[in-house]
């Protein structure tokens, strides 16, 4: 039997309505899926999509921002049409989610433990003692060995490490099969950064979680992810295993990201960033949506843009660079 | 905590200080003292009014008058009314203000009652219709003045409808208990509602902003990633971050309210310290006037001071050292 994917997201658009009827096209039809256990990451640079994919799935996009289509599975439901109360079962139960800020992602006026027990109390039936040894034991486990004094304290007296592991703790109190973490060391120490990663990863397999593991360091990939899809103005331009990626990236930006990673035993003249900017999502140039900084530009790029297609099996790419692509 | 309330009440010792300092030099700088008006009665030799003033104190140099003023302020001894003859200061601001705290607080549960709610909902629906009708009627509550809503007030509701009466405190002398409340009640929607109208404008557009203001944090988003119920995304979580700078402009109101009651007491001849305040001012008596000044400023630096303890026990990140 194979096995069910934990999540699965068909042709997802979402859209963000401006002023003067111009529209952002943030996440404009991507697809893709997530097995049991698997640990898939999402880069890009900033402003390509990748935070607003993620409340997309949790159903979390505020006005003027609209899923305009698309479908969404979460081990073989499909939670698309879910009204908000059925979301609210959802989230934290079966999908958690960590974010990027910790100094600002929990609310300064209640106490760690009210915020832990909180959601254990909301979907797991326990009561109050049960609740509040449960979010002992969860701050233990992430590290924090002062965990019973630490359930009265304050999110402002501590620092921004610890309230990391106390939105891990949360993330995994109600044995989730999915972790969203949205960049969830870019805020951090470099030192601390391993340390919270390493957890997350530990945590993962001890719950035996998938995870979306969103970045924008192609370094941290290379060391956690399964699989990678790199994303560019709201679409996925490449997608295939951490290896063959790192080994023989085929797109363009893919190639640009991968050259901008500083690394040790490379030459450091190889250190380049990609030229120019991200288009905002509301202007983004006809055809290829990163012709506008590809140094392979072709004709065809700037009237056509390319589909994701395979070019070996589970590698697809987006770029008219490459044989097996079908033109939109 | 305890520490940092003991040290917020001993801050407010010498601006209490200073703030008599302040009444009293300015009593004392007022052209005139309350002989002044009878000065020229040519069946009254002047050595007489100095005799007078001699007796009272009114020719020591002005720091020791000061220091006998504030002494016997601090005792309690507010003077005697040199208008209402033989009636000390404190009994006739003590049977006035019962009426002023009434009003102002019929005024202030209004404006709470009326502003959180509707804040809340511009706030959650911001650009339907009762979002612009909510910010029209903000506009207009803070433009009008208290007098002119005041008139029109009595105008419509009193004299053309008839549903509540324009002036006084009450109506029936002869009942007493509940219906005597509803009496009061009755006699103070007028004043109470024209009292009320600015807070209620500024309290509403404050609660928009600040729910608007946190409903956009990152910790709401967290709260709802949780799986939080709107209720309580709104009431639990919202509500209590938003609320923070609401209780500090609350310490503010104290004092405005009190200072609003002035006129909108004297427009609907409401029998509370404003009256008696603007008839001292129309009488020269400078007792009373000082008194009601001090106790106004008193009541603005303790509005202020309740604002700063409840700030600390609502928001936990300030800091007590
Ligand atoms: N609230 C919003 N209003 C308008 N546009 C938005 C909003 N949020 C996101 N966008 C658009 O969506 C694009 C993608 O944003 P995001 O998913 O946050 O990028 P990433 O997480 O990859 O840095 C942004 O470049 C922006 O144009
Ligand atoms: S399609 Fe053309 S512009 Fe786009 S990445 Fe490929 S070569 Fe570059
Ligand atoms: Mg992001």
């Amino acid at each position: 039997m194979i096995q069910q994917d934990v999540l699965q997201v068909d042709n997802l658009k979402t859209y963000f309505h401006l002023e003067e009827g111009r529209t952002a096209k943030a996440v404009d039809d991507i697809s893709f899926k997530i097995s049991p256990g698997e640990t898939v990451a999402l880069v890009g640079e900033s402003g390509s999509g990748k935070s607003i994919s993620a409340l997309s799935i949790m159903q979390l996009i505020n006005k003027p921002g609209r899923i305009e289509g698309g479908k969404i599975t979460l081990n073989g439901e499909e939670i698309t049409n879910y009204n908000a109360k059925q979301m609210t079962k959802i989230r934290g139960n079966d999908i958690a989610m960590i974010f990027q800020e910790p100094m600002t992602a929990l609310n300064p006026v209640f106490t760690i433990g009210n915020q832990i027990t909180e959601i254990i109390r909301k979907h797991k039936k326990m009561n109050k003692q049960e609740a509040h040894q449960h979010a002992v034991d969860l701050l233990k486990l992430v590290g924090l060995s002062r965990a019973e004094e630490m359930m009265k304290e304050y999110p402002h007296q501590l620092s921004g490490g610890m309230r990391q592991r106390v939105m891990i703790a949360m993330a995994i109190s109600c044995d989730p099969k999915l972790l969203i973490a949205d960049e969830p060391t870019t805020a951090l120490d470099v030192t601390i950064q391993a340390q919270i990663l390493d957890l997350m990863k530990e945590m993962k397999e001890r719950f035996e979680m998938a995870l979306l593991l969103i970045t924008h360091d192609v370094g941290v990939v290379s060391q956690y992810a399964d699989r990678v899809m790199v994303m560019y103005g709201g679409q996925i331009v490449e997608e295939s295993t951490v290896d063959v990626l790192l080994e023989s990236p085929k797109h363009p930006y893919t190639q640009g990201l991968l050259a901008s990673l500083p690394m040790v035993d490379k030459d450091v003249a190889r250190l380049g960033t990609i030229k120019g900017t991200v288009p905002p999502a509301y202007d983004f140039p006809a055809g290829c949506r990163f012709s506008t900084r590809c140094p392979h530009v072709m004709e065809q790029c700037l009237s056509h843009n390319p589909s994701l297609s395979d070019i070996e099996s589970e590698h697809k790419v987006r770029c008219h660079l490459y044989p097996s692509e079908v033109e939109e | 905590m305890h520490k940092y309330i003991i040290r917020r009440i001993l801050v407010f010792i010498p601006m209490l200080i200073m703030l008599s300092i302040i009444v009293f030099a300015l009593a004392t700088a007022a052209p005139g003292d309350p002989f002044t008006g009878k000065i020229l009665d040519p069946t009254v030799d002047p050595e007489v009014f100095n005799e007078q003033r001699e007796a009272l104190g009114l020719n020591d140099p002005i720091p020791v008058q000061y220091l006998r003023w504030a002494t016997a302020m601090a005792k309690g001894d507010f003077g005697e009314s040199m208008y209402y003859k033989g009636r000390d200061v404190a009994s006739l601001i003590s049977e006035r203000i019962v009426n002023t705290v009434y009003l102002g607080v019929f005024a202030l549960v209004l404006t709470l009652i009326v502003a959180i709610p509707i804040g809340i909902y511009s706030a959650k629906n911001p650009y339907s219709p009762l979002d612009y009708g909510a910010t029209t009627f903000g506009f207009f509550g803070l433009a009008v003045p208290n007098f002119f809503f005041g008139l029109i007030a009595i105008y419509v509701f009193a004299i053309k409808l008839g549903w509540f009466p324009a002036q006084g405190t009450i109506s029936n002398i002869h009942v007493t208990g509940f219906a005597e409340f509803l009496d009061r009640i009755h006699h103070m929607v007028l004043p109470g509602i024209t009292l009320g109208l600015a807070g209620t404008a500024t309290y509403m557009r404050y609660m928009r902003s600040e729910v608007l203001d946190v409903l956009g944090s990152d910790y709401i988003r967290t709260a709802k990633a949780k799986g939080m119920s709107d209720r309580s995304v709104m009431y639990k979580h919202t509500l209590r971050n938003a609320m923070i700078p609401i209780i500090t402009l609350m310490g503010f109101e104290f004092g405005a309210l009190l200072s609003g009651a002035i006129i909108t007491e004297q427009v609907f001849s409401y029998p509370g310290l404003g009256t008696l305040f603007i008839n001292s001012i129309t009488n020269r008596d400078y007792p009373v006037i000082m008194s009601i000044t001090l106790l106004l400023g008193v009541a603005i630096l303790i509005g202020n001071l309740l604002a700063d303890i409840f700030y600390s026990i609502v928001d936990p990140r300030i800091r007590y050292d």
